[in-house]
């Protein structure tokens, strides 16, 4: 047992702090914001250069072959950064699934253009039913010739205004498994897109198919037996924003304590306040709750190791830990943290964006009952 | 990063777990919430020193072992796991031996270290007064220096097991003229010196937990002051790092949880189990989130031991976080057992032999020994985060 990061992940760390607190200040955030793209192509560059976008795909695909572990250390410091970028959906929504399961040809033909940053791809999941089954998936897919006809309303798909790619999980047919996943081609006639807007601005988007043509060979896996992978890259993609929010956190702890070290009322500062103190320290429990439960699952996931219940509990805790540590944090900042003025909003809307993630509270909490064989 | 442990840990869990169950198996004690502090049982101590199981971490010069501090938490995770009576040594074991080993003098470690470890030793603890609880350096029991030994007077209290413990930990002033905090040292005293008496304190939940221990003329061999005079404040604080560190400030009670487990799996209720009932699943799914960070944070105590630090901060958080995790157990025992929570062990129609009512009314003490979480957390904030004091 050893909790600290290898040198070379602490080396990534630095380096993805170094670059993103030169290029990723708050006002690139603010700007992003209001920005139609929601992310900077110089800056997408500039990460691909340094190899963020394969990081995690093996060499023979233009990645550099490290670990999910690794990745999530990244993730750790974009997560701080408050970094607006598709990277997210582009490696862990995208790239993952289709190194899991995708053909040789697949591979080779995705996995290269997005370990070097060249093409932006995103999961068109969530319906606005919303759900967590296989029934809750209506977005159809007909077959036609030698091509599948999507028809049906995606919500939440993030950076689908930018995504050169969608992985689409589509129902193929009437049986409730009957899931199957399709690279799409992004501008392909019959997809529409409309940017919604979030309180964190991470363009989270609406995708309408409207007899949208996929070619048949743009089946990721097998017909009719997508869900797995669905399953599986969810709970990947909740590790990954795990450790994503637990930089954020991180961010909130530190911001909280020193503006409790700096601020003075009644001409001492007020982090000598014992409510105050009691406030951080509370809020530093939680965040080591955090990192701790996060990196379990990060660490079990990276290493091919069973970890449902690892999940769970990284995502329950921080689920939980969030929401207090924001009311905490606000508390403390006063008035102040509440205006635009002040960076925390940043944090407070992201975390809860990052929070919310796929999965929700009650189907982690099932699966940690089904690990207790409460039945 | 490596959150797995290795075959030689594997093996030493998987040893003391057969050790413990076949404990079971031959009748010889009860699972049982707050063994680790209450369950009086020398042979038990005997038994477990003849495995080598007590000093894991000393050197091999004085009978231990020289294993990781991750090993000593995987023997006393079991030992809690089965609610195994371990009172006789384990406070000695878990701080007394490691202060001895810190701060004692060359023939103080040769005469104590291997009493430890051969399960013969129990040292209870005479640091809290009436009138100095959280606010420790403000104690007044007094050791005088006279030509041959320390006069000791005064009063200690809280201290738990005085009624079978051989030995007390006295912290005890030495000098009056110094600022509070600098006039304290350690001591190692043999209760049967003259002079020594206790009155027993009998806790919420009926059970003789704590004594005062009252100091009159007690004439305390020089050599047996824990090294430096005057320095025992601080040699102290550091000994509560490792008093508030381990795992049974979060699975004292796991009989309790265990029992809960079972109980909903196998209790029917409008025709099916209890377990299958939403809202009994995910109170029960939720404790089970909170163990497992409980546990890993116990691990990350250990392992700022084995850098050899006391782990200050670290044990601060978990203990804080951990006793909260106990009190919301025994609230949600008492919570899904209904009325049948308020029976205690000897009543008719008990569940699990009152573990619930045990717990749910021990546990208010756990959030206040040891450190009250309030002094915990001005630790977490001013040690841990730097804040000011004022």
């Amino acid at each position: 047992m050893n909790l600290v990061l290898s040198e070379e992940q602490e080396m990534l760390k630095k380096a993805a702090r170094d670059l993103l607190e030169e290029r990723c200040p708050k006002s690139f955030v603010k700007q992003m914001e209001q920005d139609d793209k929601g992310y900077s192509p110089e800056l997408w560059e500039e990460m691909a250069n340094l190899g963020w976008m394969g990081l995690v795909f093996p060499e023979e695909y233009g990645g550099s072959g490290m670990s999910f572990l690794d990745l999530s250390v990244l993730l750790e410091e974009v997560g701080r950064a408050c970094l607006p970028a598709p990277l997210f959906p582009t490696v862990v929504l995208g790239g993952l699934p289709i190194l899991d399961i995708g053909s040789e040809e697949q591979k080779r033909q995705y996995l290269p253009k997005i370990a070097t940053g060249k093409a932006i791809f995103s999961l068109a999941l969530i319906e606005p039913e919303l759900g967590h089954e296989p029934k809750a998936i209506t977005v159809e897919a007909s077959p036609d010739g030698n091509a599948y006809v999507l028809n049906g309303t995606k919500l939440f798909v993030p950076y689908a205004n930018v995504a050169d790619c969608l992985l689409c999980v589509a129902r193929t047919s009437k049986q409730e498994q009957g899931i199957t996943i399709f690279v799409v081609d992004a501008k392909s006639p019959g997809i529409s897109y409309t940017v919604l807007k979030t309180m964190a601005h991470d363009k989270l988007c609406e995708v309408v198919f409207e007899q949208a043509r996929v070619p048949k060979e743009n089946i990721l896996g097998q017909l009719d037996k997508g869900w797995p992978e669905v399953e599986k890259t969810v709970k990947m993609c909740d590790v990954a924003k795990c450790c994503e929010i637990v930089g954020n956190l991180q961010w909130v702890l530190e911001d909280t304590v020193a503006y409790a070290k700096d601020r003075k009322q009644f001409d001492c500062p007020i982090g000598s306040f014992q409510v105050l103190q009691h406030y951080c320290a509370d809020i530093y429990t939680c965040v080591e709750g955090a990192r701790l439960s996060a990196y379990q699952a990060a660490w079990m996931l990276s290493n091919g190791l069973p970890c449902d219940k690892e999940i769970a509990v990284a995502k329950l805790w921080i689920t939980e830990a969030s929401p207090r540590i924001f009311n905490l944090a606000h508390q403390i900042h006063g008035a102040i943290g509440v205006t635009q003025e002040h960076d925390l909003h940043f944090y407070t809307t992201r975390a809860r964006a990052i929070e919310l993630g796929y999965d929700d509270a009650t189907i982690y909490r099932e699966m940690v009952a089904k690990e207790m064989e409460l039945a | 990063m490596d959150f797995s442990f290795s075959e030689e840990q594997n093996k030493l869990r998987q040893e003391v777990c057969s050790f413990l169950q076949d404990e079971l198996a031959r009748g010889l004690w009860k699972p049982a919430c707050d063994a680790w502090i209450q369950g009086y049982d020398p042979q038990f101590t005997k038994r477990v020193a003849e495995k080598g199981w007590i000093g894991l971490t000393w050197p091999e010069q004085y009978g231990g072992q020289e294993r990781s501090f991750i090993d000593r938490l995987i023997v006393t995770e079991e030992m809690l796991r089965y609610g195994a009576p371990a009172a006789c040594h384990w406070f000695t074991d878990r701080q007394i031996g490691g202060s001895i080993l810190k701060y004692g003098s060359e023939e103080q470690k040769a005469e104590f270290l291997p009493k430890i470890i051969r399960g013969e030793m129990y040292v209870g603890l005479g640091m809290s007064e009436p009138e100095a609880g959280s606010d420790l350096a403000s104690l007044k029991t007094r050791a005088t220096e006279e030509t041959d030994c320390y006069l000791v007077n005064g009063q200690k209290t809280w201290t738990s097991g005085a009624w079978f413990t051989n030995y007390i930990y006295l912290l005890a002033r030495t000098d009056l003229d110094a600022p509070k905090h600098r006039g304290i040292s350690e001591f190692i005293v043999p209760m049967d010196l003259p002079g020594i008496s206790r009155i027993p304190m009998i806790d919420i939940t009926g059970t003789e937990a704590w004594n005062d221990v009252f100091f009159d003329n007690v004439r305390v061999p020089k050599e047996y002051m824990i090294g430096e005079k005057n320095k025992g404040f601080y040699h102290v604080l550091e000994q509560l790092a490792y008093e508030r560190g381990g795992m049974e400030r979060l699975m004292g009670n796991y009989p309790l949880f265990d029992a809960l487990i079972r109980f909903a799996k196998e209790t029917k209720y409008n025709g099916k189990n209890l377990s299958q009932d939403t809202i009994v699943r995910h109170k029960l799914a939720q404790l089970q989130v909170e163990f497992e960070v409980g546990r890993l944070f116990m691990y990350k105590v250990a392992m700022v031991m084995d850098e050899g630090r006391a782990p200050t901060v670290e044990a601060s958080m978990s203990k804080a976080y951990a006793t909260t995790f106990e009190q919301h157990l025994a609230n949600t025992a008492m919570e899904i057992l209904g009325p049948y929570g308020l029976l205690w062990a000897d009543s008719k129609y008990v569940p699990f032999e009152g573990l619930a009512a045990h717990s749910y009314l021990g546990s208010k003490g756990y959030s206040l020994q040891a450190g009250s979480s309030e002094i915990l957390k001005n630790i977490i904030a001013t040690r841990g985060l730097g804040l000011p004091t004022s």
